[in-house]
């Protein structure tokens, strides 16, 4: 009766599915720059920085994605700003992302030993010193493995983009759900595209985490 | 800015929110139980001798945590049914939430059952015990000590996900908000008011967990 | 009729040969020490004799049951032989009552009331009739050895297996852990340990079996084999570990 052959579904879902990484992207770019911030704030032994900081990591991760999509959508109207979907959507991904970007961050460079920090001062290195030679290369390396597997959370996460009418891989799924009346199928193949678009990442992610664990015995 | 935020007007929908908030509780209690018991069968099929078992565990795992909650839910949802699998929503949602919490907590028992000393096993062999007595006496309790409080943000983390199970008319707190909002056109106070009382709900759980813990796992001196 | 008998024992990890023919025989109520260079196979033999460890060739009669793997022969065998290792082992979130207690009640069906005044018992035995309650990692490596000698012992085993059980330890523990075995020896209790301990093996010992590249090297009364070796590869073990 639906006049959608398999393929049609398919290459519609995938069409959709550029919006998904398009949005994942733009997510994980924005997250990691206000990320990279709090986590700057996070480390800089200032105590009132260091509370902003915790209560924003707090909201975002102790309340769902979809409130603060939600929110985004319709406070931001308040202010006067007219939003679309999509803005809404990268804004709010953005936010979330940011809160566990830092979070990930800050217990890399917390992780490090503090002889580190010790044998820097007694070399005579500044705060800044310390940080830009000593502490960040050695945690950007053992940042990169959780970095990449949360990478799959805001993969997952743009899903809820379609709940407030983003038309994405799963919105594209319920509107072609609709028009086929085929859901067992239509879903099945949105849940293996997002499927194919994870899986790889997480593989990355434990391959680099296993490497860095070798090295790391090594040393 | 001409907006003045309105919460008084929330006030006339108490009830509407309290019961959203209630169906929340409920659904996360129900999720959370079966979720770690479905960890920890998964957990127990991935060192089993039979390989379907341990494959199939891995396959589960990876299958869950690589796709988003909300695709699950559909498919449970409406995928389901279209092969005769009906059930209500409220099912569809529980369903979705234990399947989705029993994978990733499959993976955390697991690796807590990866750092068991292999000495305990041995010395619980010699003492006569069966690999069910082991898995269960001697693997499992320390396993899961260990893992304790991935567990815990773990069910945290479902229980914020359980907002989207509003989606498919599960009459919880988002959906209570959606509800309001839709009735009063207070959107933003609506939502953050719904927002708040999940910081609240996911800050007594780990109140609630960590006291649980506390009381479980305590090495203090036992009278007897 | 021996309680344990090893005959023509051989044992393969891969293609490393780590036991090469071992026979063995111990009578009820012998203690036996065995002795040799790290990686001679004890550890390895002492396992095969309760079925922790596979064996290729040969064969182990303990209490008159054929040794294996099999997890129903090793849940049989552990009626028989109880086995205590370098590391302790106690199980962390069980208190040392009950870590002594689970066995006997999960195997041997005892009641709890029994299974308790059973664990009390061997306690004092071990004397620890103080820690009952309290969890292992409140206990000294000396005082946990001993609660895992006391587990062991409320199955009634007929034969002990002692891996090493105070390389472990620090040196004013050892003392301790060392009567335990004494006394158990001059009850009659059958124990097989693998040891460094060269004046524990002379004095309470009657049995050395030196053990040299997979094979029963020199063996024979304690005190004899101790004082006066025949072998140089003894002769020059006994000069490295005194
Ligand atoms: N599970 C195993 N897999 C592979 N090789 C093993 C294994 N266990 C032991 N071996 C090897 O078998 C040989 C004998 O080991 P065994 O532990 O029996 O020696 P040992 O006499 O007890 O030594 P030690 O005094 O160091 O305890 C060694 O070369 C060891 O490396
Ligand atoms: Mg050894």
């Amino acid at each position: 009766m639906s006049q959608f052959t398999d393929w049609d579904i398919l290459r519609n879902l995938l069409l959709a599915a550029r919006w998904t990484i398009l949005l994942s992207l733009l997510a994980f770019a924005g997250g990691s720059i206000v990320g990279l911030l709090l986590t700057f704030m996070r480390i800089s032994r200032r105590k009132p920085l260091i509370w902003i900081t915790r209560i924003y990591i707090e909201i975002f991760q102790g309340t769902p994605l979809l409130m603060q999509l939600f929110i985004a959508f319709f406070g931001l109207g308040l202010l006067g700003i007219d939003v679309s979907a999509w803005t809404a959507a990268a804004l709010a991904l953005t936010l979330f992302s940011s809160a566990f970007l830092s979070d990930i961050w800050r217990g890399c460079v917390e992780s490090l030993p503090k002889g580190q920090w010790e044998a820097s001062r007694c070399l005579g290195l500044n705060y800044l010193q310390t940080m830009r030679y000593v502490i960040l290369p050695q945690a950007l390396r053992i940042a990169i493995p959780p970095t990449v597997g949360f990478s799959v959370q805001i993969v997952k996460g743009t899903a809820l983009a379609s709940i407030i009418g983003f038309v994405e891989l799963t919105k594209a799924g319920t509107m072609l759900n609709n028009a086929t009346f085929e859901p067992f199928k239509v879903f099945a193949m949105v849940a293996l595209i997002y499927f194919l678009l994870c899986y790889p990442l997480s593989r990355a992610s434990q391959y680099l985490e296993e490497k860095l664990n070798v090295a790391g015995k090594r040393a | 800015m001409g907006y003045e935020l309105n919460f008084g007007a929330l006030l006339e929908y108490q009830d509407v929110l309290l019961s959203g908030l209630w169906m929340t509780v409920k659904l996360t209690v129900v999720s959370t139980l079966l979720g770690i018991m479905l960890g920890i069968l998964g957990a127990a099929a991935r060192r089993h001798r039979n390989p379907f078992l341990r494959h199939g565990s891995k396959a589960y795992v990876e299958l869950i945590r690589n796709t988003p909650f909300i695709v699950q839910l559909f498919f449970i949802f409406f995928g389901l049914p279209a092969i005769g699998i009906k059930m209500t929503e409220v099912e569809a949602g529980i369903l979705a939430l234990v399947i989705n919490l029993g994978a990733y907590l499959t993976e955390i028992i697991r690796a807590g059952i990866d750092n068991t000393p292999k000495g305990q096993i041995e010395a619980a062999r010699t003492l006569g015990l069966s690999s069910r007595q082991i898995f269960i006496r001697i693997i499992l309790p320390p396993a899961f000590q260990r893992v304790y409080s991935s567990v815990v943000s773990q069910c945290i983390i479902v229980m914020l996900g359980s907002a989207v199970v509003s989606q498919i008319s599960v009459q919880e707190l988002t959906f209570a908000a959606n509800f309001i909002q839709s009735r009063n056109f207070l959107s933003f106070e609506s939502y953050l008011v719904a927002a708040l009382l999940y910081l609240l709900l996911a800050f007594l759980m780990r109140l609630i967990f960590n006291l649980i813990g506390s009381r479980a796992f305590s090495r203090e001196e036992k009278q007897s | 009729m021996s309680l344990v008998s090893v005959r023509d024992v051989h044992k393969y990890f891969g293609d490393l040969h780590v036991l090469k023919g071992i026979d063995l025989d111990v009578k009820a109520g012998e203690v036996v020490s065995i002795i040799g260079r790290s990686g001679s196979g004890k550890s390895t033999l002492l396992r095969c004799m309760n079925g922790l460890e596979s064996y290729d060739q040969g064969a182990i009669i303990l209490d008159g049951m054929e040794v294996s793997t099999d997890e129903f022969q090793v849940r049989k065998l552990s009626q028989s032989v109880g086995m205590v290792f370098q590391s302790f082992n106690l199980f962390p979130h069980l208190t040392v009552g009950e870590n002594i207690m689970l066995a006997p009640t999960l195997i041997k069906k005892t009641n709890k009331a029994e299974a308790k005044k059973l664990a009390q018992e061997v306690l004092e035995k071990v004397g620890l009739g103080d820690k009952f309650g309290q969890y292992p990692e409140k206990l000294s490596g000396g005082q946990q050895q001993r609660v895992a000698i006391a587990r062991s012992l409320a199955m009634k085993p007929k034969v002990l297996l002692c891996d090493e059980i105070t390389s472990a330890l620090d040196p004013e523990l050892v003392g301790d852990v060392l009567k335990v075995l004494e006394q158990l020896a001059a009850e009659g209790m059958t124990l097989i340990l693998v040891t460094h301990e060269m004046n524990f093996a002379r004095d309470v010992g009657d049995r050395v079996v030196f053990m040299h590249q997979g094979k029963v090297h020199e063996t024979g009364d304690a005190k004899t084999v101790l004082a006066d070796p025949q072998t140089p590869e003894l002769r020059q073990f006994i000069g490295a570990v005194l």
